[in-house]
């Protein structure tokens, strides 16, 4: 075993019980969200850029994963203007897939949990130190260097076998670091500016993103970004010891040494 | 700091309920509209709570240029004279029908409920009121927007001719189909809440509501309900039974 990994795992100190409780919560809203987000966007499985975007305009992105790719069809029923490249409406001609109804319902009600957890997680990691202890990189971890290499070892299934719980490697303070204080705010962001009564309040957030069809964009992408980060995780879990990890996550650190 | 000082451990354990207990309290004011013990009604009314608690009452949306005009799909009942479409609903199908052949002149809008002064509008009548022209944004549902030009009476104004009653809090709107659905009075009362017989410049088109729909700027697509029949204030929340969004399994405040 590499001498950095031997360290990690002398000094484990195992899980607060209050980020084991964050963790959960904030797992099983994040799961929640990703699937009913999905089940959204099936309705409507084309992305723009800009303020505005629909069937009947060009999409920046069409993604096959439900039977309204490319659907049936519309049929023209009013013509705006006299000009060409008017603007136009039309009907559909197919019956699509929508299941929004309860999809939305529950993608909201999961974002509370979220942000109340969220925000909680916040407040706990900041006045007890564990931020600036545990999950912002030191001056030495940034360096690409660094990271290179521990992503280089990840790659190659060398995963350390250390006790669960911080301190944590470079690369792994990075990812929690990046979706603690950049892709999650992110994504309420980007959530918020798609509102239309938050839009009429506070129109800047839309801005910010370049119109809410943009920031609908961007929440999709930085979704895919957390999918990608949560699969990692946990093969990342799996790697060092499922058991332990799991135990020293659940119940505490009493729980996950062995 | 010791993570594992049991002290510190209760100090987050309480701030963690503490900002929960803050947010579902947000959601007990007077009388929101029911949740029939459904937890995602629950999630729906704290969201409701949560916009009119924090946002700012009665801020415009965003209104473009002409030339910012985009085509847009017509979703939705598209003629409700049309008995194939699934919101059809006979008796209304054959009115409308038959109003539309008239070129509705023989159209009225009912205004009853919770107001001093019941009645019920002419097109002609409605277009006498002072009128608002905006071009906005159509967010629906769905996940595509739009934007167009909509041009109307507000329905703040026909409200006010109608004297509706201090204790009136909703306002809901029947049409033509199988659809009904209501707004709070902050929303009614929003400049930008229009009756609007006009789209882009000329009249409202028939798989966009003629001759009347309702513009709500700050909701979802589906709460601009087309094909405008009859307007009811009431004092209580309504579901308005199989016809309102609640029954049919969607949120009924859409702000988000």
């Amino acid at each position: 075993m590499p001498r950095r990994f031997e360290q990690a795992a002398l000094q484990s100190m195992g899980h607060a019980l209050w980020v084991r409780i964050c963790h959960w919560i904030g797992a099983a809203s994040f799961a929640t969200l990703a699937v009913t987000g999905f089940v959204v966007l099936m309705a409507h499985p084309r992305l723009y850029w800009g303020d505005v975007g629909n069937d009947l305009t060009p999409a920046l992105l069409e993604l096959p994963i439900s039977r309204n790719y490319h659907h049936g069809g519309w049929r023209q029923n009013v013509v705006f203007t006299n000009e060409a490249g008017s603007p136009v409406s039309a009907s559909r001609t197919v019956e699509i897939f929508n299941q929004n109804g309860w999809a939305r319902s529950l993608h909201f009600l999961a974002g509370w949990f979220l942000v109340a957890t969220g925000a909680s997680y916040l407040l706990a990691g900041f006045f007890s130190g564990h931020f600036r202890r545990d999950l912002v990189p030191r001056r030495g971890e940034v360096a690409p260097r660094v990271l290179w290499r521990e992503l280089i070892d990840r790659f190659r299934w060398r995963v350390p076998p250390g006790e669960a719980g911080p301190p944590y490697g470079a690369l792994q303070k990075c990812a929690y670091f990046g979706v603690v204080f950049l892709a999650l705010p992110l994504m309420v962001l980007t959530g918020l500016a798609m509102s239309p009564a938050i839009d009429a309040g506070y129109p800047f957030l839309s801005g910010m993103f370049g119109g809410s069809q943009s920031a609908r964009t961007i929440h999709f992408f930085v979704f895919a970004a957390l999918v990608l980060f949560a699969i990692g995780h946990v093969l990342m879990v799996v790697l060092s010891g499922f058991g332990r990890q799991m135990r020293a996550m659940t119940w505490g650190k009493r729980y996950g040494q062995r | 700091m010791d993570s594992d000082d049991p002290i510190l451990r209760r100090r987050s354990v309480i701030m963690g309920l503490a900002s929960m207990g803050g947010l579902l309290l947000a959601g007990c004011s007077e009388e929101p509209p029911p949740t029939y013990g459904n937890i995602l009604r629950m999630g729906d009314v704290l969201t409701y709570e949560a916009h009119r608690l924090l946002l700012p009452k009665h801020t415009l949306a965003k209104e473009y240029a002409r030339s910012q005009i985009s085509s847009i799909p017509a979703i939705g009942t598209t003629d409700p004279a049309d008995p194939g479409q699934p919101l059809f609903l006979p008796d209304y199908g054959e009115s409308y029908a038959r109003l539309r052949k008239g070129q509705f002149a023989d159209y009225r809008l009912e205004v009853e409920g919770s107001v001093a002064r019941p009645g019920s509008y002419t097109l002609a009548d409605l277009k006498r009121f002072p009128s608002r022209t905006q071009i906005t944004k159509h967010t629906c549902e769905e996940g595509w927007s739009a934007i167009a030009e909509w041009t109307g009476v507000p329905l703040r104004t026909v409200l006010e001719a109608a004297r509706v009653r201090p204790s009136a809090r909703f306002v809901q709107f029947y049409t033509f189909d199988a659809a009904a659905d209501g707004i709070d009075m902050l929303d009614a009362l929003h400049p930008q809440t229009i009756l609007a017989y006009g789209m882009n410049g000329r009249e409202l088109p028939l798989a966009h509501g003629a001759p009347l729909r309702v513009r709500v700027e700050t909701q979802l697509g589906y709460k601009s309900m087309k094909f405008l029949r009859r307007i009811v204030v009431t004092d209580e929340f309504d579901d308005l039974g199989p016809f309102g969004s609640l029954q049919n399994g969607w949120s009924w405040y859409a702000g988000i």
